[in-house]
């Protein structure tokens, strides 16, 4: 979509014509960019070497650190490799036919999509929430999105540090429990619970992330469609249920991505609040490929299940894309 | 007219009334956290008080003399800066050559480019600690900060604004004898100010707050960032919560003051984000 902004070259039947418009043509001639006789763009010599000298930095990084190891990971997971010898033994789709029959994998799986899912439910319901809320001109609303903002730019470790710590047997979740007669469990120490607050506990991280992005959308709507329906007698769940949530539906295929990309990636705060327990309770795919990799050396099993990942987020985010576009609002 | 401004005074009310308890639901952990740094020991079993009831300063000096915070402090400001400066020079650069240059593959480079975002990390994980552990990097700043000089993100972003700045103004300059590089600097830059802010927050966040790579990459107390120095904090001061939270605490300030000074310019690339799509 971005790239639809670059302009665009005038045809050379357009120039041939001369139906160009002056200033294009000018633009053309003066940096000699017109077509060759075979069609293809001649580029100016000079332009082309400042790009490259310009993209070269920026492309020798991110091709060392992220294109190269995408095709070398490729390689790596059809491989035995304990990560130190300077030897990969080659077996083919070992590693994947292995997955496949790992319980502890599909277990990793089980868990993940679990999380996932709440992830997205939550998140929606809560941003949404919280940027309706926000949208009108309401006192302090600076001081609101600020201080929902807070655990957002608070790291992964601080913040799973204080929720293990106030759902420790005798922290603050059960002392407050306690105060109202309930005998509250040991939160992390049931594979459900610790899933639940785990779920939880990303939701808090970025609520205020989410009601920003919704909040964006929510500004950018056109106010004269509300008005009218509200005074065609649409009451205000109406407006919300038929109007709101449609037009929302693009800025939710981003919310949800995100949220899909955060549960499918997540690692600090699962290695600091559970470290995967109890029982594997916790351990989603990025946890479950660091005790593979990086615990017992056993890295080209790792990486084959990253590529599992890669492919999971890849296939959820099609789909939802899909999904998302047949229901696209009418008024954009 | 007065019914109407009942109602919408009423309405008002409602909102920040719901708005108060979603922030104090947000705030809570916060609130316990610097409670606790101020507790003597025997107080974080016993005490419920969300607000603080004694005041123990000294719990903070213990902490730092448990652990260096100070050279973890300084390895990720180290780290940091690195990593903004690298995104603020090399993406702007590349962004540059996306927004105003003509090149062969220009489109595709581009895509490319994008589809890197969709890449989880853990894929090319493994591939660049190797990379890295080879050129002889683990346990150093370069480890820390090479790998990570230039990120897709921010290239996007600035191009996305440099798109948005008339090029009139850099044809006007270019007739002039202005030469591109001059036009670069002279031009884009100064006129890109909101974006190159909002780049730098999200790069510091993400530097200051990054877990993984730097867990991988260091192994000792001297080249340690702040947030793996916390982790390996708790693994020692397991139950003596006043000096874990104090640790804590030291290590959110500086995210949460530079988000306090900065906190437009985040929502801001915030929303732009958002609204690419």
């Amino acid at each position: 979509m971005m790239l639809s902004r670059t302009p665009r070259r005038p045809s050379t039947t357009s120039l041939r014509r001369g139906s160009a418009p002056l200033t294009q043509l000018h633009t053309e001639l003066r940096s000699g960019r017109t077509r060759g006789r075979g069609g293809a763009p001649r580029y100016n010599r000079e332009e082309v070497l400042t790009a490259a000298l310009f993209l070269l930095p920026a492309l020798a990084v991110l091709g060392t650190f992220v294109f190269y190891p995408i095709i070398s990971a490729g390689y790596i997971s059809l491989t035995s490799w304990n990560g130190f010898s300077p030897v990969k033994e080659f077996i083919g789709f070992d590693n994947y036919v292995r997955l496949a029959q790992d319980p502890a994998f599909w277990n990793s799986l089980m868990v993940t999509v679990l999380y996932a899912f709440g992830v997205c439910v939550l998140s929606i319901a809560s941003g949404l929430t919280v940027a309706l809320l926000l949208d009108a001109p309401l006192r302090g609303r600076g001081f609101y999105r600020g201080i929902y903002f807070l655990p957002a730019v608070t790291s992964s470790v601080a913040a799973a540090i204080v929720w293990r710590y106030m759902l420790d047997p005798s922290g603050f979740v059960n002392s407050v429990l306690e105060g109202i007669g309930i005998d509250g469990p040991d939160w992390l120490q049931n594979r459900w619970l610790a899933l639940g607050s785990l779920t939880l506990l990303t939701v808090w991280k970025n609520v205020g992330l989410n009601a920003i992005l919704y909040l964006t959308a929510l500004q950018a709507l056109p106010d004269g469609v509300f008005e009218a329906a509200q005074i065609d007698g649409a009451s205000f769940t109406q407006r919300i249920r038929y109007m709101t949530i449609p037009l929302l539906a693009p800025m939710t295929f981003f919310v949800v991505v995100q949220a899909l990309i955060t549960s499918f990636q997540s690692f600090d705060l699962v290695y600091v609040l559970t470290g995967g327990g109890p029982q594997g309770g916790t351990e989603v795919l990025g946890m479950f490929m660091y005790q593979q990799a990086f615990r017992l050396s056993d890295f080209g099993y790792g990486t084959a299940i990253a590529f599992v990942t890669l492919f999971l987020v890849l296939g959820v985010t099609l789909v939802n894309w899909r999904a998302s576009g047949s229901g696209r609002s009418p008024l954009r | 007219m007065s019914a109407v401004l009942k109602k919408s005074t009423a309405t008002a009310l409602g909102r920040h009334a719901l708005l108060i308890v979603g922030a104090a639901l947000v705030v809570l952990p916060f609130l316990w956290m610097f409670t606790t740094s101020l507790q003597t020991r025997a107080e974080t079993y016993s005490n419920t008080s969300i607000f603080p009831t004694s005041w123990h300063w000294e719990n903070y000096a213990v902490a730092w003399q448990a652990a260096p915070f100070g050279q973890y402090y300084l390895n990720s400001l180290i780290m940091a800066v690195g990593i903004v400066s690298g995104h603020l020079v090399l993406d702007a650069f590349a962004a540059y050559a996306f927004a105003r240059l003509r090149f062969p593959f220009k489109n595709a480079i581009f895509v490319l480019l994008l589809a890197a975002l969709m890449v989880p990390t853990f894929v090319t994980i493994i591939p660049a600690y190797s990379l890295v552990a080879g050129f002889g990097w683990i346990d150093t700043y370069w480890g820390l900060i090479v790998p990570r000089l230039a990120d897709v993100f921010g290239i996007i972003l600035l191009r996305q604004y440099f798109v948005s700045i008339p090029s009139e103004l850099e044809d006007a300059a270019r007739i002039d004898g202005c030469s591109r590089i001059g036009t670069f600097f002279r031009i884009m830059v100064p006129l890109s100010m909101p974006a190159f802010a909002t780049l730098a927050i999200f790069s510091f966040l993400f530097a200051w707050n990054d877990f993984l790579w730097p867990l991988l990459v260091t192994n000792s107390d001297e080249l340690r960032t702040i947030q793996i120095g916390l982790a390996a904090f708790q693994g020692r001061y397991n139950t003596s919560w006043n000096y874990l939270m104090a640790g804590t605490i030291t290590a959110t300030v500086p995210s949460i003051i530079v988000f306090m000074f900065f906190q437009r310019a985040l929502v801001r690339g915030i929303a732009a984000s958002g609204l690419k799509d």
